[in-house]
């Protein structure tokens, strides 16, 4: 089963990744999509992995997105965990800084779950070889 | 938004909902503390994440016109906390137009209404505001700042932090060392104390840990106060505070010699180890999830309530069945069933206790709505008004919430537009040029009081009369025989106003009838006190919740009754023969007050027990605000919780009823609407029966 940690601190857009995540039929498996309501909470997650891939929103309150990269690519056991960010376009400048700092791929906000399927299986490992026609 | 489960599209507007009326309580906090002088920039960064959040909502859930309201919105916010915009009033007066735009926006989504909603203008004042921003030069290279801290910082932070820098503020770099279990109050408590000092710009996690259980994170701050006050207030064992010195070619090098942030454990900071003793279930709790909320819709715990009342009634049958069996001599079996059925009534009560504080919600939600009209109106119709909230936090069911917004914002409205007097004639009688609305709430027992108060020229009597007598609402006789307050409760029939004009804020001294009527609805009372001069002061009386009451049971005539207990004061003997005519209408005193009585057998018309004359019987005395009846039943059985059920449609136009219920012994009872039963009474609605029996 894939694992999937999802920090976002709005409850709605984590709904939202979760059904798109969870709705994905490309996944033999299955997926286990965890989900954080903030930088603490992710923290508090990540020792619980490790997780196949982590989507973060950057602007949340005390640690931000940039942070949460910024630990997870320092961090032993979490530095090759692929990380997708999604943000809003307004944040340009913050994704860029994403990137630079290890983050794998963005996605602008308002996103279609399909475009997050298909950003999403990029970055997993197991992505291509089972990935099928869609429909 | 068709595609959309029900269930999602609900969640969506749920939490809009809450985003903007955060906002609203932002641009509220801001209001005020612009007025006092101070500015606090995490009040708009969290209006601007607010505004963020909706906007990537919107796009998410195709609600387009929420979209392009957030996209303009968040553009003008994203300039004011980067500091492109100055925050002033006017700049407010536009940001409180779209939280009243939102609201609309919102109704309109929900209902996949296309109305107009009008909301070009504000467009245009956004665009307007928007055109003002100018960008600033960066201050921040003359500090010794880890380039891996200013890495990760988001425009909004790093924009904090030239902002400190340009009010010749010190930086900080705190290194402090959490235990993943309880890192969420610890640093509650920690921003808490910072706050005191400066501001916190950023936490960034090391990436170092003493534990797996420890997390360390640097918190880089930015103070007016020097490190020995840092530390004094903000150090501890596991927290290292070291100062961040500017580049030595800048400007100050004599003061602050360069000092670099590397080592723990130097010798002006104070540094231990983190307190490595820790129980397994703080463990245990490390891995609970950090928001711990749950929304439910509220027609979800009423299924449970009713749930609730149904096993109540199982619990009546133990009861029974343990009688039953004493009776039959199985001595041992009816203890046992007892014991079990003491048990289950114990647990039951704390069940239905449990769902009850679930419904519940702080009253602050309804008065921060109110907050923002006040400030509306009063710059609608130029007087000043200063609100003082008290006991925001006093909590009601929601549902009770919910309805109490309009009758409240009717009172203010008339508070402001009647009451207050304009600010000239406020001079003049030496009160302050600024009129002042008090919203108070608490809890009295088993009702919540809500008053709104204003210092006002309060009401005028005798105009009060003047109109009702015009209106024909009363004869001239039966105005000279009211006290006071029967006067004062003239202001609740319709169409009474003591204004001559109808106005834009309340019209025609709108709709205390209608208020008083949904207060009513809601089981509560209202009451109103007056001096002229000095204001005017109502006060609102609920119950605390609707879902469940405790009730008084007693018989009248052969039939079993309800009566909300809140509604009771007490019950005594009723002894015939101290019972007094006064306008034809039976009293008796009651600790030298007088107490008018209504013999509920005869009001309902029910057949007499039959031995009811011999029978000792009782008074049981109702109390609502002010107003008291003695209610003579014959039998009193005393104290049970009942949920009450709506009477069917037919019987829904019956007065003095608030519903049924089902008794224990699978019987139903009518619940009295003591409220609705003091109003008829009182009224005299009793007083022809009364005379006929004076008379026979």
């Amino acid at each position: 089963m894939l694992r999937i940690l999802v920090v976002e601190d709005s409850a709605s857009m984590r709904s939202f990744v979760r059904n798109a995540l969870e709705s994905d039929s490309r996944s033999s498996t299955g997926v286990d999509v965890v989900e954080a309501s903030s930088g603490f909470e992710a923290l508090r997650l990540l020792p619980r992995g490790p997780y196949d891939l982590v989507i973060t929103d950057i602007n949340m309150p005390d640690i931000n997105g940039l942070e949460l990269i910024s630990f997870i690519r320092k961090s032993e056991s979490h530095k090759a965990t692929p990380v997708l960010i999604i943000s809003t376009q307004s944040s340009e400048r913050d994704r860029v800084r994403g990137l630079s700092l290890g983050a794998n791929g963005y996605l602008t906000k308002p996103f279609s779950q399909e475009a997050l399927q298909t950003e999403v299986w990029r970055f997993l490992p197991s992505g291509i070889a089972q990935a099928k026609p869609h429909g | 938004m068709a595609e959309l489960s029900d269930k999602a599209r609900e969640e969506f507007f749920s939490e809009a909902q809450e985003i903007i009326e955060t906002l609203s309580r932002n641009l509220l906090s801001l209001d005020s503390t612009i007025k006092a002088g101070i500015s606090d920039p995490s009040l708009i960064n969290e209006a601007f994440r607010a505004v963020h959040t909706l906007k990537g909502l919107a796009g998410l859930f195709g609600a387009a016109r929420l979209g392009a309201l957030s996209h303009r919105l968040e553009d003008v916010l994203d300039d004011l906390r980067l500091g492109r915009i100055n925050l002033g009033q006017e700049v407010l007066d536009v940001l409180f137009g779209a939280v009243e735009a939102y609201t609309r926006i919102l109704q309109a989504e929900k209902s996949d209404s296309d109305e107009e909603l009008d909301v070009e203008q504000l467009f245009v004042d956004l665009e307007r505001i928007g055109a003002g921003a100018t960008e600033r030069e960066s201050p921040v290279a003359d500090y010794e700042l880890d380039p891996g801290l200013l890495a990760v910082l988001t425009e909004y932070e790093e924009h904090r932090l030239r902002a400190n820098i340009e009010l010749q503020m010190q930086l900080y770099r705190l290194r402090v060392q959490f235990d993943l279990s309880t890192i969420d109050k610890v640093l509650e408590e920690m921003k808490e104390r910072a706050k005191r000092h400066g501001e916190i710009i950023t936490y960034l996690p090391t990436g170092e840990a003493t534990s797996a259980d420890t997390i360390e994170l640097d918190l880089l701050m930015a103070s007016r106060d020097d490190l020995a006050t840092l530390i004094g207030s903000l150090g501890a064992d596991n927290v290292v505070i070291e100062e961040i010195p500017r580049r030595a070619r800048r400007s100050h090098p004599a003061t602050q010699p360069p000092r670099r942030p590397t080592a723990l454990g130097r010798v002006d900071s104070v540094g231990m180890q983190p307190d490595l003793e820790r129980a397994g279930l703080e463990q245990a709790a490390s891995l609970r999830s950090l928001t711990q909320t749950v929304r439910v819709d509220i027609r979800k715990l009423d299924h449970l309530m009713n749930i609730v009342g149904e096993l109540a009634i199982v619990r009546s049958a133990f009861g029974r069945v343990a009688e039953k069996l004493r009776g039959e001599g199985q001595r041992k079996l009816a203890a046992e069933l007892q014991r079990l059925h003491r048990n289950f009534d114990r647990r039951l009560g704390e069940m239905q206790d449990g769902i009850l504080e679930v419904r519940m919600v702080p009253l602050g939600q309804v008065f921060d709505r109110l907050a923002r009209v006040v400030r509306q109106i009063s710059r609608e119709v130029g007087k000043e008004i200063r609100l003082v909230i008290t006991g925001a936090e006093t909590e009601i069911d929601k549902l009770i919430v919910e309805e109490l917004s309009d009758p409240l914002m009717h009172m203010i409205r008339n508070a402001i537009d009647h009451g207050i007097e304009a600010g000239q004639g406020r001079v003049e009688v030496g009160k302050p040029l600024a009129g002042t609305i008090a919203l108070n709430a608490f809890q009295k027992g088993n009702h919540v009081m809500i008053e709104v108060e204003d210092d006002g020229r309060g009401i005028d009597l005798s105009r009060l009369t003047e109109k009702a007598i015009t209106l024909g609402k009363l004869t001239r006789s039966e105005a000279e025989e009211m006290s006071r307050d029967e006067m004062l409760a003239l202001i609740f029939l319709p169409g009474l106003s003591t204004r001559e004009s109808a106005d834009d804020v309340s019209g025609r001294g709108v709709g205390m009838d209608i208020v008083k009527t949904n207060i009513s609805k809601l089981g509560g009372v209202i009451d109103v006190h007056s001096e002229s001069g000095i204001g005017t002061k109502m006060t609102i009386t609920l119950p605390i919740t609707l879902a469940i009451v405790s009730a008084l049971l007693i018989q009248a005539g052969q039939h079993t009754l309800a009566i909300p207990l809140s509604s009771v004061s007490e019950a005594i003997a009723f002894d015939e023969a101290v019972v007094r005519l006064v306008d034809g209408r039976e009293v008796i005193t009651l600790r030298g007050q007088t107490l008018p009585l209504c013999r509920l057998d005869r009001l309902m018309a029910l057949e007499s027990a039959a031995d009811s004359v011999s029978r000792r019987r009782f008074v049981v005395v109702a109390a609502l605000g002010q107003r008291r009846l003695g209610l003579v039943v014959d039998f009193l059985y005393g104290q049970e919780d009942i949920v009450i059920k709506p009477l069917g449609k037919s019987l829904s136009g019956v007065r003095g009823f608030a519903g049924a219920t089902e008794l224990g012994d699978q019987r139903v009872g009518l619940v009295l609407d003591a409220a609705g039963l003091i109003e008829e009474v009182l009224a005299g609605a009793e007083a022809p029966r009364m005379l006929e029996r004076a008379s026979g």
